[in-house]
């Protein structure tokens, strides 16, 4: 479970320059809250550092090449996409 | 306690393409500059542009200058001041080949030039027929301009300060600006930026709107601090739809779709542009092809179980041709709609897109109100550049590309304003005392109050007013209901309550602060548009229709004239357009066929 203020600048790291993955990244906030394990609380802050396009091109699946230990949560990132 | 105090020459807030380009421009002669930014600077809203940036470079077709001119002042539907609209297109070609020198990695044509594509609107000899005119990086322009633009800022050593809002402008005794507050996010502190200039690049506050193809992000924040400062904002009944927003998701599908040869289509399977639009069909301008595609589906004619949309069919490009040149368009159907445009039509529908008014400023790029009977009498220390100004280019509709091009241009043209007028040998006039206090005891009232709403509800029901009363279709009457409703949400945006009230990364505090600005947009929004009794561009009311007298609801005769919407007292005022241009002729007002 995440500290509020994790959640919180969590939250706002959500925030991006384009609309798809505000829409993505709120769908996965809305469905987890702060329940996030450390793990994926470490894997979405690494992807939440790429640029717009590139963090666009992995949820998307358009491109496999993503930082190491990330896979977990781009598969959930990846489902909330798709599974909406 | 006393209040951190940065000392620069300038103070850029905001890192989009117009502030970084400004900033650019004033670091590489040698001026401190700070550039401030909510979010890291290569995630602000430009880096969603995805068509092109309008320059008259005719690498693929014969063009000019004049032709764009031309072209912008009757996309304006005459609301555009030629003077600003002449100064943007000569300078267009120029500002394109000064990123190609910065390194922006524009598609290239076989012998090396840069590749232009037509985009809506952009015409040769005056409306004959389309033009390519977009240079794009494939449809990630927005992107590969903001990364070109912030490494140069970063090896010219521009400061920037990520995660900090800027609060309020801080303005002295003889009106002058002389700094801005900021919130650190990280602290929860407030800091005053002490500079001799303070540039606001805000972006637009399309987040005032339920459907609507802007980021989160774009919630207007430097509307509100002109507001608040008792700047007015300019002609902010001008909104333009977007006619390929994804049903249902707001999702933009670029304009270079219909660049490339998208033809939208009604439930019949007609391609009914070629009706409204005997020449240049779909590629007409975005106010016109919205309203026609917004009369097809009133007149019963829209696609699906509702008919509540209209077909965008690519699938004549080719897969070849999609997966090249619009490659996101093929994802976002996927992901958004449920569709594989290279197979079948995609469901799309005017979607508010960009904001044409904003802070006033002249061609240099400086803030100007009337005072004293002059219209446009300038303020110290204070420009606009970007989205959130209004100098005015775009009137009453923009053109497609044209906004990347109005930051390029207006925010050099701000800067070398500032080098030439020897910002450097100037020195900071001094803050007035207890400089941070109104940001202070707006944040304090959030920190006390207890039992109101939330700002997100707030919000929330305030955007799905600005949709009902200032949507594509607008009519006096529920335009006037609006005005009434937003005021009543205003008095519930005075009285918030915060969840958190926590100093470090409060994201609720952050998110009530952004409210009052994106309340002062659709205040300023709502009651110019109720106030303007024609339509015109983006601005089109049913009960103004086409008449002789007033071609297409036009009425030059009163209303050829920019609003001014002052904050105190919510009030209106009124300043002519410049039909001038700097050194050619005027284009004379006729009503808008393509
Ligand atoms: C999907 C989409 C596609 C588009 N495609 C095109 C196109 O192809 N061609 C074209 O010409 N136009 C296009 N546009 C329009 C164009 O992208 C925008 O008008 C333009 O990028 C706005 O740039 P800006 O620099 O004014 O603001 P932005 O890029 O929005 O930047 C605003 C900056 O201000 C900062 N900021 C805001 N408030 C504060 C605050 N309180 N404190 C500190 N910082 C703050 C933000 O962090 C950000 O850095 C498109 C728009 C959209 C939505």
């Amino acid at each position: 479970m995440l500290s509020d203020v994790d959640l919180s600048r969590l939250r706002w790291r959500c925030r991006r320059g384009f609309l798809e993955n505000d829409l993505v990244l709120e769908r996965l906030l809305s469905a987890r809250g702060n329940q996030f394990t450390d793990d994926e609380h470490t894997q979405l802050k690494t992807l939440l550092e790429l640029d717009d396009n590139a963090l666009w091109d992995i949820i998307a699946g358009r491109t496999n090449e993503f930082p190491a230990d990330t896979s977990p949560m781009v598969q959930t990132l990846r489902d909330t996409l798709t599974k909406h | 306690m006393a209040q951190t105090i940065h000392k620069y020459d300038a103070v850029v807030v905001g890192a989009g393409g117009a502030g970084m380009r400004c900033s650019l421009q004033l670091a590489k002669a040698g001026l401190r500059v700070a550039v401030l930014s909510k979010v890291f600077p290569t995630r602000s809203h430009t880096v969603a542009a995805q068509g092109g940036i309008g320059a008259s470079l005719g690498n693929m077709d014969e063009d000019n200058w004049h032709y764009h001119f031309y072209d912008t002042v009757k996309g304006s539907d005459w609301l555009g001041d030629q003077d600003a609209i002449e100064f943007m297109c000569r300078e267009a070609p120029k500002v394109v080949y000064e990123l190609e020198h910065m390194g922006m990695p524009f598609d290239r044509n076989p012998d090396g030039t840069i590749y232009q594509r037509p985009f809506g609107g952009h015409s040769a000899k005056y409306g004959e027929k389309p033009v390519p005119r977009a240079c794009a990086a494939a449809d990630r322009t927005g992107h590969a301009m903001l990364h070109t633009l912030y490494q140069n800022n970063v090896r010219n050593k521009t400061q920037f300060f990520v995660e900090w809002m800027a609060l309020d402008l801080i303005r002295d005794s003889e009106g002058d600006v002389v700094g801005v507050t900021a919130l650190e996010m990280e602290t929860g502190e407030v800091a005053i930026f002490h500079a001799k200039c303070v540039l606001l690049a805000t972006g637009g506050a399309g987040r005032i709107f339920a459907a609507s193809t802007n980021a989160f992000i774009n919630t207007g924040d430097g509307l509100g601090m002109a507001a608040r400062a008792g700047i007015p904002l300019e002609d902010m009944e001008f909104w333009q739809f977007h006619p390929t927003g994804v049903h249902n998701a707001g999702v933009l599908l670029t304009e270079g779709c219909r660049g490339e040869g998208a033809i939208l289509r009604n439930k019949n399977g007609e391609r009914f542009m070629e009706r409204y639009a005997p020449k240049l069909k779909d590629l007409a301008p975005r106010d016109f092809v919205s309203r026609c595609m917004d009369q097809e589906i009133k007149e019963g004619r829209g696609c699906g179980p509702n008919g509540d949309y209209i077909a965008l069919d690519l699938t004549h490009l080719g897969g070849e041709t999609i997966m090249k040149r619009l490659p996101s368009v093929h994802e976002i159907g996927k992901n958004f709609a449920n569709v594989d445009v290279i197979k079948e039509p995609i469901p799309v529908v005017p979607t508010i897109h960009y904001q044409m008014g904003g802070v006033p400023t002249n061609i240099h790029g400086q803030v100007v109100v009337p005072k004293n009977g002059t219209p446009n009498s300038i303020i110290n220390g204070l420009y606009a550049i970007g989205e959130a100004s209004c100098v005015s280019v775009h009137g009453a509709n923009r053109l497609g590309t044209n906004s990347l091009l109005d930051l390029l241009v207006f925010g050099r043209a701000a800067g070398n304003h500032l080098i030439d007028t020897a910002l450097a040998s100037k020195t900071h006039k001094p803050l007035p005392q207890n400089a941070a206090d109104y940001s202070l005891s707006r944040i304090d009232v959030l920190d006390k109050s207890s039992g109101g709403e939330y700002p997100q509800d707030v919000a929330n029901d305030l955007r799905k007013t600005m949709q009902t009363h200032a949507g594509v279709f607008r009519t006096q009457a529920s335009m006037d209901e609006g005005v009434s409703k937003v005021l009543a949400i205003d008095e519930r945006a005075k009285h918030l309550s915060l969840k958190d009230k926590s100093k470090i990364f409060n994201t609720a505090r952050i998110e009530a602060l952004e409210v009052a600005n994106l309340m002062e947009a659709a205040k300023a929004t709502m009651v110019s548009a109720a106030a303007r009794k024609e339509s015109r561009g983006a601005h089109t009311v049913d009960d103004y229709g086409d008449t002789p007298e007033h071609p297409l609801g036009r009425n030059d005769v009163e209303w050829m004239k920019h609003t001014l919407w002052y904050s105190e007292g919510n009030r209106l005022d009124y300043k002519p357009v410049n039909l001038k241009p700097l050194t050619v002729e005027s284009i004379p007002p006729v009503k808008r066929t393509f």
